[in-house]
């Protein structure tokens, strides 16, 4: 293997990565406040549509961008308004957000099926972004370089930040939380609409830069994978950038060997090794007793007030 | 006029029929023709070419017949619940179009033997049930002979979906026709293990170009293949529908599959009468197989051997599988001479050598 193709891995590894990290650490700031929203998966779609729908309509990536960001946002507050709202229950709602996502994307983007735009392109100039090895660093996309940078202010957030404090209060103890005055069903409101804007980004990336098209579930189902990378992350945005990498090393990987012939080892066996790897991660982490379902917030799922 | 059931109203759907036992007592009601498609009919591939079919239906006979397709139909006991769903409503004629729903059309069926079925790509047939599917391999051969001529490594990248008759037929198709052109070309495949995953499918031909492949084909239903290839500045071709739009410069030319022409056909001898089961293959003769317009960049070399290899087919003196032809075991598959009887390609489980399977 030489150089270059190691430089293509890594830039199709983290083109890769970017979506799942996005949705994932939107999911982590959800669920730090103690909500569960199984509906990932339909919001990504629910973004991937609306940017495509409004990037082809205005001929505007940054348009495109907000739109799918506002489009996570309200599926997201319909889960908010059913589950935080009306009290039902997270994990029912979650799965019904999913699969209304997934109609209503199919609805709202029927019209735009065989339709293109231009890809969303390297931030960089191309001197940099094309550079045989300096693309490495220089050659991402806006959003690549946007997911990092969002990891790092998540973390900062949970852990330096007085807010980051209170949210993972009322994530930890929301009883406790509300009796010194904070409001729980507000602050759960607003992670999961934050949950929902970046879902609906990480949808975005496949519509306007991965697969610049809009088809029917589009997705393919990465909402799930963001959604156990949260687990496997144990809920930390640190580990999480490095589960989502390590997932988009695993599924290049799998792809590269099969493209390089290496017939010892069955299609099969390579096409499990994402999951299987996830498997194995989990398993470790349990056996080191120090993680696993310990790190969970105390009160994930839970209702509020109990009911 | 159409309806569309989508698998959450069918439950509610079945509920209501069953309560109108006397759905198909209306005088003078239109045809019904029903639909059961595997994917979204958004996925500008397999089940949209069965829709655009379905469309062309409603234009040619209008009032005269009324459509409606259930989308997104697991291949197993599920179709079953939908292949009766529609039966129940009172459709006559009821296209289903994924190689999985044999055995749930068969079942179904049996239990109406006054509805007539069409099975598309399998091979269990009975009355009331015909089966249907289109050489797609001749136009395999075809972008196999342009793939051959176009590329400059001599290295074909293939994304594949599940090792099946069909796409191993495709396979070796494509490789034949180039390895005529380029007695060293090597075709390298990636089993995707899916039809339709857009991300995958474009990471996919991504892995393949890195490893020298300066052609990518595929046979998952997705444009997303065709789109890395633009990115990368490399050839490919459109698969079910002609995906220039996606990759202007990349795509040298697309296998369209169109059945208008067939649901056309067998729906007028279904309103007639004259119905009978059977068994069709359409090719390139028949128009159900097509080749999108060539891209400008095809030498015109390449142009003359593709349309040569098209005219042959069409003629009949052109077989894509022609002996002498050994699989990469070196197993003697076709003399010298013979070509490949439908029932051998209907079974076909080898590759030919050059394939990087």
């Amino acid at each position: 293997m030489t150089a270059a193709i190691l430089v293509s891995i890594f830039m199709t590894l983290a083109a890769a990565a970017t979506p799942i990290l996005l949705a994932a650490l939107g999911e982590l700031v959800t669920e730090k406040a103690g909500v569960l929203n199984l509906g990932v998966e339909g919001m990504m779609l629910c973004g991937a549509v609306a940017g495509f729908a409004v990037t082809y309509s205005t001929g505007s990536v940054p348009l495109g961008l907000l739109a799918a960001t506002l489009a996570g946002v309200a599926a997201a507050m319909i889960f908010a308004l059913l589950t935080l709202g009306l009290g039902s229950n997270q994990v029912a709602t979650g799965l019904a957000l999913t699969i209304f996502g997934i109609g209503a994307s199919s609805l709202i983007g029927a019209g735009f099926v065989g339709r293109t735009i231009t890809r969303l392109g390297p931030l960089f100039p191309a001197d940099y972004a094309a550079h045989p090895w300096l693309r490495l660093v220089f050659g991402h996309d806006a959003i690549v370089y946007l997911s990092l940078a969002l990891v790092l202010a998540v973390s900062l957030f949970l852990r330096r930040t007085k807010a980051g404090l209170i949210l993972r209060a009322v994530g930890e103890n929301a009883d406790s939380a509300h009796a010194i005055g904070y409001r729980v069903l507000a602050i759960r409101t607003a992670a999961t609409a934050f949950g929902g804007a970046l879902a609906g980004l990480g949808g975005a990336y496949f519509s306007l830069a991965l697969t610049p098209m809009w088809a029917d579930r589009l997705t393919a189902g990465r909402g799930w994978i963001a959604l156990a990378l949260v687990v496997f992350a144990a809920w930390k945005p640190g580990r999480l950038l490095a589960g989502a990498y390590l997932f988009g090393a695993v599924a290049t990987f799998e792809l590269q060997a099969k493209a390089a012939g290496w017939s010892f080892i069955a299609p099969e066996v390579l096409a499990m090794t994402p999951y299987l790897a996830t498997i194995v991660v989990l398993t470790m982490m349990s056996l080191g007793g120090r993680t696993g379902g310990r790190d969970a917030p105390a009160c994930l799922g839970k209702p509020f007030p109990a009911s | 006029m159409s309806t569309i059931i989508t698998r959450r109203t069918l439950l509610a759907g079945a509920a209501a029929s069953s309560a109108l036992p006397l759905v198909g007592a209306q005088a003078q009601a239109p045809f019904g023709v029903g639909f059961i498609y595997v994917g979204p009919v958004g996925d500008h591939g397999w089940s949209w070419t069965h829709d655009q079919g379905r469309k062309a239906l409603e234009k040619e006979y209008g009032n005269k017949i009324k459509t409606s397709f259930i989308e997104n139909v697991a291949e197993g006991p599920d179709a079953v619940r939908a292949i009766r769903q529609l039966a129940q409503a009172g459709d006559q004629l009821i296209f289903t179009t994924s190689f999985g729903f044999m055995n749930p059309t068969i079942q179904v069926a049996k239990q109406f033997p006054k509805i007539r079925f069409e099975h598309a790509t399998g091979y269990q047939r009975a009355e009331n049930v015909a089966t249907y599917n289109a050489r797609f391999y001749e136009g395999r051969a075809v972008i196999g002979t342009l793939a051959g001529h176009m590329s400059k490594s001599g290295q074909a990248g293939y994304i594949a979906s599940f090792p099946i008759p069909e796409v191993v037929m495709g396979i070796n198709a494509f490789h034949l026709a180039a390895k005529k052109v380029n007695p060293n070309f090597k075709t390298k495949v990636i089993w995707a293990s899916t039809w339709y995953d857009p991300a995958k499918e474009a990471d996919a031909a991504k892995a393949l170009i890195d490893q020298g492949c300066d052609v990518i084909s595929q046979h998952t239903d997705s444009p997303a293949a065709l789109q890395a290839a633009e990115q990368r500045g490399v050839f490919a071709f459109g698969q079910a529908s002609d995906m220039k739009a996606f990759a202007p410069k990349a795509q040298l030319s697309a296998i369209v599959d169109d059945w208008s022409g067939y649901y056309i056909k067998r729906v007028k001898e279904a309103m007639d009468g004259s119905w009978k089961s059977g068994d069709v293959w359409g090719g390139i003769k028949d128009g159900m197989v097509k080749l999108a317009p060539y891209n400008d960049a095809v030498t015109p070399a390449a142009r003359a051997a593709a349309d040569e290899l098209q005219k042959g087919i069409v003629a009949g003196t052109i077989h894509p599988f022609t002996g002498e032809l050994k699989d990469q075991k070196g197993t003697l598959r076709l003399k010298a001479g013979e070509t490949a009887t439908d029932e051998m390609l209907s079974k076909m489980d080898w590759y030919v050598d050059g394939v990087q399977a």
